[in-house]
């Protein structure tokens, strides 16, 4: 009998998520442009963030240098689109393959040498710096000054994926779609279970015959492919790429810190953690702007940060949906993810 | 009776410790056998060692005629031997139910035929009825079962129990009794490692001692508790029955 009331909360689980979607497309179609290019922005960073989220919340694997994937995807696009014209759905392919390359061979070599946990987590920032350094001094991908897009001409091309800042608004919401929906039934896949499993207890589930290596090399391989997707589309948005930009360091921020404050590995807390803390992050920059006070809006994201694991250890998400009396999810002191990577 | 199982001349040594000396034993399929032997006498090593989470300094381990001594635990898992282990682990983010079907995706991608196969072991060991707790809601008898379905769903024919009872209660080690002649009487070759002697009796119809890392009895268990190497072994030297 409980079977059948899971089944009537997966329904509701997901008509509860057609119905968000639905009232962001509704909200695309209404507001202003200051409004939809934040929520570009936003939404964009939801799906990057589930392709993170993918990694830690389920895989168990942290990775704080997110950037170099996004970055890849970004610049794939980029070169191919800029220099030799080739329409950026290609661009995204080629992007998202040989981000999901480098990350497999990232995690093979470190796993295979037994760099794990917090350690990997400092070899993807090392990845990421090391390419980011390279590609300022690379002329052929335009080096510090970067490469420009073509200003659209605001006619839509659906093949060249070029429109206006609603379009792209689309775009984006059409991925961060695809982001949550992806995660929910991932993680209630084959894989889903696997990676839960190893995230929770790597020789326990060795000894269930679960082949981790591969499993965490995978985990790792999918999650930069898809992070990738999401920089070439944010590329796009952007109309310019800079390796400080799109590779940085506050690129890997970013990415991380939605599904750290909605929920780690959950369906919709990076949705919730990205609308709560990206519009923060860029009220405080004006705000910081107009104050001459540079530098508040990481004091905010910080301060976020902080309050959000002090207090909501979990995330946004689960809190709301544990106040509503769903008792499903277990109790959790701290995140539990982050645990296990102490470990 | 054809052995499952073989254990050649199996010997580990840690740094300055000689934990399993020369340990030669076989499994007959369908039957309890226990390893039993006082604190200290290598009995975790010697079941660490069949489950492929140590490596052997010496010696072999044959598992249907297949050397396994090599194997890495998810690949000794997938040849057909499943294991718990003596402190509980289930992985508590994931309901009763999705821990038993872990077990599963070992042998198939399905995550319906996992879930029936789960519900199928939940059964087995009497759990079913908490299918969707979570686990930090179970007793610790039913996290001792818990971890017996987990190694159950990946369908072994040789099951590998590190103290399923220590810490339980009489009657609740009795139950625990119940499933593992049911389980057995199902065909299941079963190693136990105990220390609790009283169970071993009840259950094990083989019982292999040992002692200083060194094998120094097996038999019937009324056989191995009148051997006076056992009974000095438990019990010091000067002790006779």
């Amino acid at each position: 009998m409980q079977r059948t009331s899971n089944q009537a909360s997966d329904t509701k689980r997901w008509s509860a998520g057609a119905l968000v979607f639905a009232a962001l497309a509704v909200v695309g179609g209404m507001s202003n442009a200051y409004v939809i290019s934040l929520l570009t922005i936003v939404l964009l960073f939801t799906f990057m963030g589930q392709s993170w989220n993918l990694m830690l919340g389920i895989g168990g694997q942290l990775s704080i240098g997110h950037a170099l994937f996004v970055g890849i995807g970004a610049y794939a696009v980029a070169i191919l689109n800029i220099k030799y014209g080739v329409t950026p759905w290609i661009g995204l392919l080629l992007g998202a393959v040989i981000a999901g390359f480098v990350g497999a061979v990232l995690a093979w070599l470190s796993f295979r040498f037994e760099v794990r946990g917090i350690y990997f987590a400092l070899l993807t920032i090392a990845a990421a710096e090391f390419v980011r350094i390279m590609f300022g001094g690379w002329d052929y991908v335009g080096g510090m000054q970067g490469l420009f897009y073509q200003a659209p001409s605001g006619a839509m091309d659906l093949g060249m994926l070029r429109g206006d800042a609603r379009f792209y608004y689309f775009v984006a919401l059409a991925l961060a779609a695809i982001g949550v929906a992806g995660t929910e039934l991932i993680s209630r896949s084959y894989w889903g279970y696997v990676w839960r499993a190893m995230r929770d207890d790597d020789e326990a589930a060795r000894a269930l015959g679960v082949r981790t290596f591969r499993h965490k090399v995978l985990v790792v391989s999918i999650s930069a492919a898809t992070a990738a997707i999401g920089g070439g589309v944010l590329g796009l948005v952007q109309g310019a790429i800079f390796p400080d930009s799109i590779m940085g360091m506050a690129i890997s921020v970013d990415v991380l810190i939605g599904p750290v404050v909605g929920g780690l590995g959950t369906a919709f807390g990076p949705l919730v953690g990205s609308m709560a803390a990206i519009p923060l992050h860029h009220a405080m920059g004006a705000l910081g702007d107009a104050l001459g006070l540079p530098g508040l809006n990481s004091v905010a994201y910080g301060a976020v940060l902080i309050l959000v694991v002090w207090f909501l250890p979990d995330g946004i998400w689960p809190s709301i949906v544990r106040l509503y009396g769903a008792t499903q999810l277990p109790a959790r002191g701290r995140i539990p993810q982050l645990r296990k990577v102490e470990e | 009776m054809t052995a499952l199982l073989e254990v050649k001349n199996l010997t580990r040594a840690f740094v300055g410790l000689v934990a399993v000396n020369d340990v030669s034993f076989s499994l007959q399929a369908g039957r309890i056998t226990a390893l039993i032997g006082p604190n200290g006498a290598g009995k975790t090593t010697c079941f660490n060692l069949v489950a492929g989470a140590l490596r052997p300094t010496a010696g072999q381990v044959l598992f249907e005629g297949r050397s396994l001594e090599r194997e890495p635990p998810e690949a000794v898992c997938r040849m057909g031997i499943a294991r718990t282990f003596q402190i509980v682990r289930p992985m508590t983010d994931m309901s009763v139910l999705e821990n038993a079907m872990v077990g599963a995706f070992s042998w198939t991608t399905n995550v319906k035929e996992a879930r029936e196969k789960a519900y199928e072991s939940l059964e087995n060991v009497g759990l079913a009825g908490k299918a969707n707790a979570r686990t930090d809601q179970l007793t610790l008898p039913d996290r001792k079962m818990l971890e017996m379905a987990k190694a159950l769903s990946t369908r072994p024919k040789l099951l590998l129990l590190d103290e399923v009872m220590a810490g339980l209660r009489p009657t609740e080690a009795a139950g625990v009794v119940g499933v593992l002649h049911r389980l057995a009487e199902g065909g299941l070759t079963i190693l136990l490692v105990e220390h609790v002697m009283r169970i071993v009796m009840e259950v094990a119809s083989t019982v292999v001692v040992l002692h200083h890392g060194a094998k120094i009895a097996e038999g019937k268990p009324s056989e191995v508790v009148a051997n006076p190497a056992v009974l000095e072994s438990y019990l010091g030297a000067g002790f006779h029955a």
